[in-house]
């Protein structure tokens, strides 16, 4: 049984949000409390998939990660096989559409914790990775949410850059959004109507979900 | 608990901050030293340098013949290493914590069941028994300086610092915490710097004075013998004011 497209973007979403979550935290942190060399150029770069149109940012990564391109050739070289027209680059747009709302609100977050609260720590005897865990993040943690839920939003609504990279190949790319284009295309009106039904409603389950976790840790 | 410990401390420090310039160097034989000027003058900018907060600084730090910052030999130990305790400002208590889990952070070294009687020893010791579970911001101002220097106090640090520890209270209450304080230096022993602006504080908590201002020190010696004596006009000036 092939995958349905609803489970696809749930899983594709997923995947999306847990690598913006690893690249995007630190990023924001370092955005928010250092003084990083270049670090208006680095703000532009990362919230500039926000404002680009989706079609524009899976043109430059098709040049990207395709076959003629340099990180779709190292992945054959190193023998990871083809990229593009693969569930992986599906994540991947997913991942690049979605990171910039991990980032902006995670540095907020993260600007509003007072930097007594980490001094502190450093002066009852803890490691920078220690009050990274139990400090900064417990205290910037609704701003993290909130990235966590617009991220998982957009990745899960993604379109544009997944059908340039990623395809419609039933079962193995064709996520939910990209099920709904197809259906309408084909004139089966009924079978888009259900998937956007649900589609509607899994994005509103995950944000009350998100929500609701919102209120709990440690506050 | 803790035992009476050298607690010399030895401080020349240049530094700038922008226009401002910190020139400072004086020595204190242990005990409570009071860091007295007016507001600009570079006290807590000194007492972030000792806690090792703040980089960038020419000279030496030595707390009973260790050295913790040495400028011309690469020596800056990270505020971990120093065993400095501080109390901030406004106390800095972590909001999403309890009181207990705020005064235990420092003692993740020890086994669960043993921080868990340290804390409790230490919250009696400020008067908080049974405030373990409470939050921070269920906490008068004056309690919630006692939890700081509870926490601060925790790992038995050889030097405790304090930014104007009674600067964000109520003053019917000050006089009070600063018997409090100056019992709790007794009991432990732990030699303490503070930060103030009160001349009362001089007085009542204080067993040497280092007189501050625009980033240089003014007069140091015994309190007594400074309040008695002041070197020259600045510190009488100084000291002429009751608070600055």
């Amino acid at each position: 049984m092939e995958v349905h497209p609803l489970a696809l973007s749930f899983q594709v979403a997923l995947v999306a949000t847990a690598l913006s979550l690893v690249v995007g935290l630190p990023l924001a942190w370092l955005l928010a409390r250092r003084a990083l060399p270049g670090r208006d150029l680095i703000t532009v770069l990362v919230l500039l998939p926000m404002v680009l149109p989706p079609t524009v940012l899976g043109y430059y990564l098709l040049l990207l990660i395709g076959r003629g391109g340099p990180v779709g050739q190292a992945a054959e070289t190193l023998g990871l096989g083809r990229i593009v027209f693969t569930p992986t680059a599906a994540v991947i747009a997913a991942f690049v559409a979605s990171v910039p709302f991990l980032v902006r609100a995670a540095q907020s977050g993260f600007e509003r914790v007072d930097p007594a609260f980490e001094e502190a720590a450093r002066t009852l005897g803890r490691g920078e990775l220690s009050i990274w865990f139990t400090i900064t993040i417990p205290l910037a943690w609704r701003g993290i949410l909130a990235g966590v839920a617009l991220t998982f939003a957009r990745a899960i609504g993604e379109f544009g850059a997944t059908v340039m990279v990623a395809g419609s190949i039933p079962g193995r790319t064709r996520t939910g959004s990209v099920a709904i284009y197809d259906a309408v295309q084909a004139g089966r009106m009924s079978e888009a109507n259900l998937l956007a039904v649900l589609l509607t409603l899994t994005a509103a389950g995950t944000l009350y979900l998100l929500t609701r976790v919102g209120r709990a840790p440690g506050w | 608990m803790v035992s009476t410990r050298p607690g010399r401390l030895l401080v020349r420090l240049q530094t700038r901050r922008g226009a401002f310039a910190l020139d400072v160097a004086f020595e204190t034989p242990g005990g409570v030293t009071a860091l007295f000027g007016p507001s600009g003058a570079g006290k807590s900018l000194t007492l972030r340098h000792l806690a090792g907060l703040e980089r960038g600084a020419q000279g030496r730090i030595e707390l009973a013949g260790r050295t913790l910052f040495a400028g011309d030999r690469d020596i800056d130990l990270p505020p971990r290493e120093r065993g400095v305790g501080m109390v901030f400002q406004e106390y800095a208590l972590f909001p999403h914590m309890s009181v207990a889990a705020n005064v235990g952070y420092g003692l993740q070294a020890l086994a669960r069941t043993e921080r868990r009687g340290r804390v409790v020893d230490l919250l009696e010791r400020v008067g908080l028994a049974g405030y373990g579970a409470r939050r921070p911001e269920s906490l008068s101002g004056g309690e919630r300086q006692r939890v700081a220097l509870a926490r601060a106090l925790a790992p038995e640090p050889g030097l405790l610092l304090l930014d104007e520890p009674f600067g964000a209270l109520d003053f019917r209450v000050r006089r009070g915490l600063r018997r409090e304080l100056r019992a709790l230096h007794e009991a432990t022993g732990v030699p303490m710097v503070l930060v103030t602006h009160s001349l009362a504080e001089v007085r009542e908590l204080s067993d040497h004075l280092v007189l501050l201002d625009r980033g240089r020190v003014v007069g140091t010696g015994a309190t007594e013998a400074l309040l008695a004596e002041p070197p020259n006009e600045v510190a009488a000036e100084l000291l002429g004011a009751e608070d600055l």
